[in-house]
C-alpha cells in the first residue's frame, strides 16, 4: 500500500475511532445518562481518535526513516564477494547505482548483472517493507482503538487526558523552534571555537588588519591571512550610526506627528504608506543605494571639492536609515498611542499647550518604549546585509570617514562564503566567528530592548 | 410616601416595596422632558451656559442644558451614572475638544465671554478653569514634579524656594503632605489610588485656577481624606468658583450651595441645595435622592 493511501486509511480509522469512542461512552453511561460521565462524550471520542492516530503515525514515521538504511545494508550484504572488499565510499557509489536502476527502471548498459540483480532485490525488499509497515501500522491503530473501547468507563477522565496530550503537542512544537535555535547557536559556537584554534581570539577581537586571503598552495604569495576584525566592527558601527542618525529623528518625528497632530483621515493614509517602506525587499534598497544614492553623493561631493568613494559608508547608511524609519516610527507610534489619554487630559487641564504636553508628558512617559524600539532598530541595522553588500564596499579599511568605502561584518560573512570553499580553512571558519559576534551583539540588544519595553508596559497595566 | 428627607441620610427604608414600580416609571420612554425645574440663574454668575447640546458622533449626550455657576459658589451636579455629568462639566473648560467625535453647541461663557469663540485660547482657558478628573491621572513623574509641573509651565514661581513653597502648601491643602513628605521623589504613579486622587487635586490647585471643576474627586477616598477634601472645597470657595460632580448625596448636601440634578442628558432640576434635598420639585429628583432610582 503506498504511503499516501495508508495515510488516508489511518484518517478513516481515526474518524471511526472517534465515533466508536463517542458511542461507547454513551453506552457505558447507560441509563444514568451522559451527565454521569467524567467528561463530555465527545472527549471520549477525541481520546480514542488520538490513541488510534498518533502512535500509528509515529511508528510510520520511524519506519519510513529507518527502512532505507536497513534495506541498503541487506542489499549490500547480498552482493557477490568481489564487492565486499570495497571501501565505504565505493560502496556508496554502488548503492547509488542500484537505487537509480531500482527507482527509474532504466537499463544502464554499463551496470553489471550483479548490480541489476541487486536492484531487483532492493525493489522486492522495499515492497515487503511497505507491506509489512502497512500491516503493523494499521493493526496498531486498530488494536489501540479496541483497547480504548475496552477501557472507556464513566470514571475515565477523558477530557483531562485529551487536554494533557494536546498540551504535550504544544510543548513539542515550541520545543522544536527552541531546539532549532539552540542547534544553530551551538553549531556557530563550535565552528567559532575551531576558528579560534587557528586564529587566537585576541587577534580576532583586537587585530586591526583584515585580509582573509589564505593561500590555496603553500608556495603562493600572502600565504597567511590576517583576521583582525576591528575594521569590520568599526565599519558596521559607522554604517549603523549613520542609519540611526537618519532613522531616529525622522521616525520619531513622524510618529509624533501621526499620533498627536494628524487627524484620523490623514493618519489612515500616512501610516500604511510608511509601513509600505518596511515591505520593500532590502535588495531593492541595495540597488537604490548603489545605483542612485552613491553616484549622487559622489557627484555632489565632487562639486564641493570632496573626494567621495563610489561605494561609501554614507550611501549605505543613508539608505539603511530610510529602510529603518518605519521600524522606529511604527514602534514609537504604538508606544505613544499606548500613553493613556487621561495623561494628556491631565496636562491640558493644567493649561499645558500641545507641544508642552508632548515634550514634557507624553515623550517622557513613552520614552522607555521608544528606547526599546530604537534598540530593536539598531540590531536590525547591524544585521542588515543586502544594502551594505551592494553599497558599502568590500575593502576592510579602518576609518571613521563616512565618505570612504568601508565593509561590515555581514558583508564579510557573505564574501567569505561566496564561491568554492574548503570547509575547514580558517577563511571559512572566520564566517562563523563573525556570525557569532553578530549574534551576541544583536541578542544583547534585543534582550535589553525587550526588558525595557516590558518595564514600560507594566507601568500602564 | 415621605415628602421631605433628612439631609444627613437619604431615607432608605420604606423603599423596597416601592422600588419596582418606581424603576418602571422612570424608563427612558416614560420620561418626558418639559423644561428644567427651578432657577437656573445665579445671582452673580461666573460661568453661564445656555442651550448646550453635546453629541458623541450621532449620539446626543446632553440636551439643551442652561445653567449658571455663581461666583464663589459650589455647585453640585448629581444624577445617575451615564446621565452626562462628566460630559457637561468637561464642556466648561473645553476638555471635550480632545475627543474627536465630540461636538458641543450652544452658549458657554466665562465672565461674559464665550469660551467657544474663535479667538479664545484654550490653553489660557484651561489655566483659568482647572479640572480634577474622575479617574486619578498622575503623570509618570515624581510626586514633587507632578505638583510643580503646572506651576513651572505657567511661570508662577520665580525661584526654587517659591516653587517648593507652592508645592508643599498645595500638598498640605489636599491633605496629602503627611503621607508623601518623605517620598517626594517617588513616582506619582506609585501612590495608592486615593493618594493619587489627592495628588491630582494638589496639582490642580497649585496653578491657582479661578474655576475648579471636580469630577467625583472623592470617589477613591476614605472618609478621613474625604473630610479633608470637603474642608478644602469650603476653604477654596472664598476665592474660587467650584463645580463638583458627586455620587454622594451627603457630600453634595455638605459642600454645595446649589445642586443640579441631571437625568439622561437633561438638566431636570436645579436650585438651592437645601431646597433640592428637602423639598425636591421634580418627581425624578425626589426618586433619586431618596434612593429609589439610580
Ligand atoms: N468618549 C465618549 N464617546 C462616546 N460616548 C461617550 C463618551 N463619553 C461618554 N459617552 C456617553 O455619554 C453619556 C454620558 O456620559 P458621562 O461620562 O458624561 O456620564 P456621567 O454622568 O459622568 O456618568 P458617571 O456617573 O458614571 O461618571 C453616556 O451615555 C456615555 O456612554
Ligand atoms: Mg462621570
Amino acid at each position: 500500500m503506498p504511503v499516501s493511501n495508508l495515510l488516508l486509511v489511518i484518517l478513516g480509522l481515526t474518524a471511526i475511532a472517534y465515533y466508536l469512542g463517542l458511542r461507547r461512552s454513551i453506552r457505558v453511561a447507560g441509563a444514568k445518562g451522559v451527565r454521569s460521565l467524567e467528561s463530555l462524550p465527545s472527549y471520549y471520542g477525541l481520546l480514542t481518535a488520538v490513541w488510534c492516530a498518533v502512535p500509528a503515525l509515529l511508528v510510520m514515521l520511524v519506519w519510513i526513516s529507518a527502512q532505507d538504511a536497513v534495506i541498503s545494508n541487506l542489499v549490500l550484504a547480498q552482493l557477490p564477494a568481489d564487492y565486499s572488499h570495497m571501501s565505504p565510499a565505493q560502496l556508496t557509489l554502488v548503492l547509488n547505482d542500484i537505487k537509480n536502476i531500482a527507482g527509474q527502471n532504466i537499463e544502464n548498459a554499463t551496470s553489471s548483472d550483479a548490480i541489476k540483480a541487486a536492484a531487483e532485490h532492493y525493489l522486492s525488499l522495499q515492497r515487503i517493507g511497505l507491506a509489512s509497515m502497512s500491516v503493523v501500522v494499521l493493526s496498531l491503530a486498530m488494536l489501540l482503538t479496541a483497547l480504548l473501547w475496552k477501557i472507556i468507563h464513566p470514571k475515565l477522565q477523558a477530557r483531562q487526558q485529551f487536554e494533557f496530550i494536546i498540551k504535550v503537542f504544544f510543548l513539542l512544537s515550541s520545543l522544536l523552534a527552541i531546539l532549532t535555535t539552540v542547534g544553530i547557536v551551538l553549531s556557530v559556537l563550535f565552528e567559532s571555537i575551531r576558528f579560534f584554534h587557528l586564529v587566537p581570539i585576541s587577534e580576532f577581537l583586537f587585530g586591526l588588519d583584515w585580509s582573509p586571503q589564505i593561500a590555496i598552495r603553500a608556495d603562493q604569495q600572502a600565504a597567511s591571512g590576517a583576521f583582525g576584525a576591528v575594521p569590520l566592527f568599526v565599519g558596521t558601527l559607522l554604517v549603523s550610526a549613520i542609519a540611526m542618525f537618519v532613522a531616529v529623528p525622522i521616525g520619531l518625528m513622524s510618529a509624533i506627528y501621526l499620533s498627536e497632530y494628524a487627524d484620523r483621515k490623514l493618519r489612515s493614509i500616512f501610516k500604511p504608506m510608511l509601513e509600505v517602506l518596511a515591505g520593500i525587499p532590502t535588495v531593492v534598497y541595495g540597488v537604490f543605494a548603489a545605483l542612485t544614492v552613491a553616484p549622487f553623493l559622489r557627484q555632489f561631493g565632487e562639486s564641493m571639492g570632496l573626494d567621495v568613494a563610489s561605494e561609501s559608508a554614507l550611501a549605505a547608511g543613508l539608505v539603511m536609515g530610510i529602510m529603518i524609519v518605519p521600524f522606529v516610527s511604527s514602534l514609537s507610534d504604538d508606544v505613544i498611542n499606548a500613553v493613556p489619554q487621561s495623561l494628556r487630559d491631565g496636562a491640558y487641564s493644567l493649561g499645558a499647550t500641545q507641544s508642552e504636553t508632548i515634550r514634557q508628558v507624553i515623550i517622557p512617559a513613552a520614552l522607555p518604549g521608544i528606547v526599546g524600539g530604537i534598540l530593536l532598530a539598531i540590531s536590525r541595522a547591524i544585521g542588515e546585509t543586502m544594502i551594505v553588500v551592494m553599497a558599502a564596499g568590500l575593502s576592510a579599511r579602518l576609518t571613521l570617514n563616512p565618505l570612504e568605502a568601508v565593509t561590515t561584518v555581514t558583508v564579510q560573512i557573505v564574501t567569505l562564503l561566496v564561491g568554492d570553499q574548503e570547509f575547514d580553512s580558517a577563511k571559512t571558519l572566520a564566517a562563523f566567528a563573525l556570525g557569532l559576534m553578530l549574534f551576541v551583539v544583536t541578542l544583547a540588544l534585543n534582550v535589553i530592548a525587550l526588558h525595557v519595553v516590558r518595564r514600560y508596559r507594566e507601568q500602564y497595566e | 410616601m415621605q415628602k421631605s428627607v433628612s439631609i444627613e441620610q437619604p431615607v432608605m427604608d420604606n423603599m423596597q416595596p416601592a422600588k419596582s414600580i418606581m424603576v418602571q416609571s422612570s424608563k427612558d420612554t416614560d420620561f418626558e422632558f418639559t423644561g428644567t425645574v427651578g432657577n437656573i440663574a445665579a445671582a452673580n454668575p461666573r460661568m453661564v451656559t445656555r442651550n448646550v447640546d453635546v453629541f458623541y458622533g450621532e449620539k446626543q449626550a446632553i440636551f439643551d442644558v442652561s445653567l449658571d455657576i455663581g461666583t464663589n459658589e459650589v455647585i453640585a451636579m448629581i444624577g445617575p451614572s451615564g446621565c452626562g455629568k462628566s460630559t457637561f462639566i468637561r464642556c466648561l473648560n473645553r476638555m471635550n475638544d480632545t475627543i474627536e467625535s465630540c461636538k458641543v453647541s450652544g452658549e458657554i461663557r466665562l465672565d461674559d465671554k464665550s469660551i467657544y469663540r474663535k479667538k479664545q485660547d484654550v490653553v489660557q482657558l484651561r489655566a483659568r478653569v482647572g479640572m480634577v478628573f474622575q479617574k486619578p491621572n498622575p503623570f509618570p513623574k515624581s510626586v514633587y514634579d507632578n505638583v510643580a509641573y503646572g506651576v513651572r509651565i505657567h511661570g508662577l514661581a520665580s525661584n526654587k524656594m517659591e516653587l517648593e513653597e507652592i508645592v508643599v502648601s498645595s500638598l498640605r491643602r489636599a491633605g496629602l503632605w503627611d503621607e508623601v513628605k518623605d517620598r517626594l521623589d517617588a513616582p506619582g504613579t506609585s501612590l495608592s489610588g486615593g493618594q493619587q486622587q489627592r495628588l491630582c487635586i494638589a496639582r490642580t490647585i497649585a496653578v491657582n485656577p479661578e474655576v475648579i471643576l471636580m469630577d467625583e474627586p472623592c470617589s477613591a477616598l476614605d472618609p478621613i481624606a474625604t473630610a479633608r477634601i470637603e474642608e478644602l472645597i469650603d476653604e477654596l470657595r472664598e476665592n474660587y468658583t467650584i463645580a463638583i460632580v458627586t455620587h454622594s448625596m451627603q457630600q453634595a448636601a455638605r459642600v454645595s450651595q446649589r445642586t443640579a440634578y441631571f437625568h439622561l442628558g437633561y438638566l431636570v432640576e436645579v436650585g438651592e441645595t437645601s431646597q433640592v434635598f428637602t423639598n425636591p420639585a421634580h418627581k425624578l429628583t425626589e426618586d433619586y435622592i431618596t434612593g429609589r432610582f439610580g
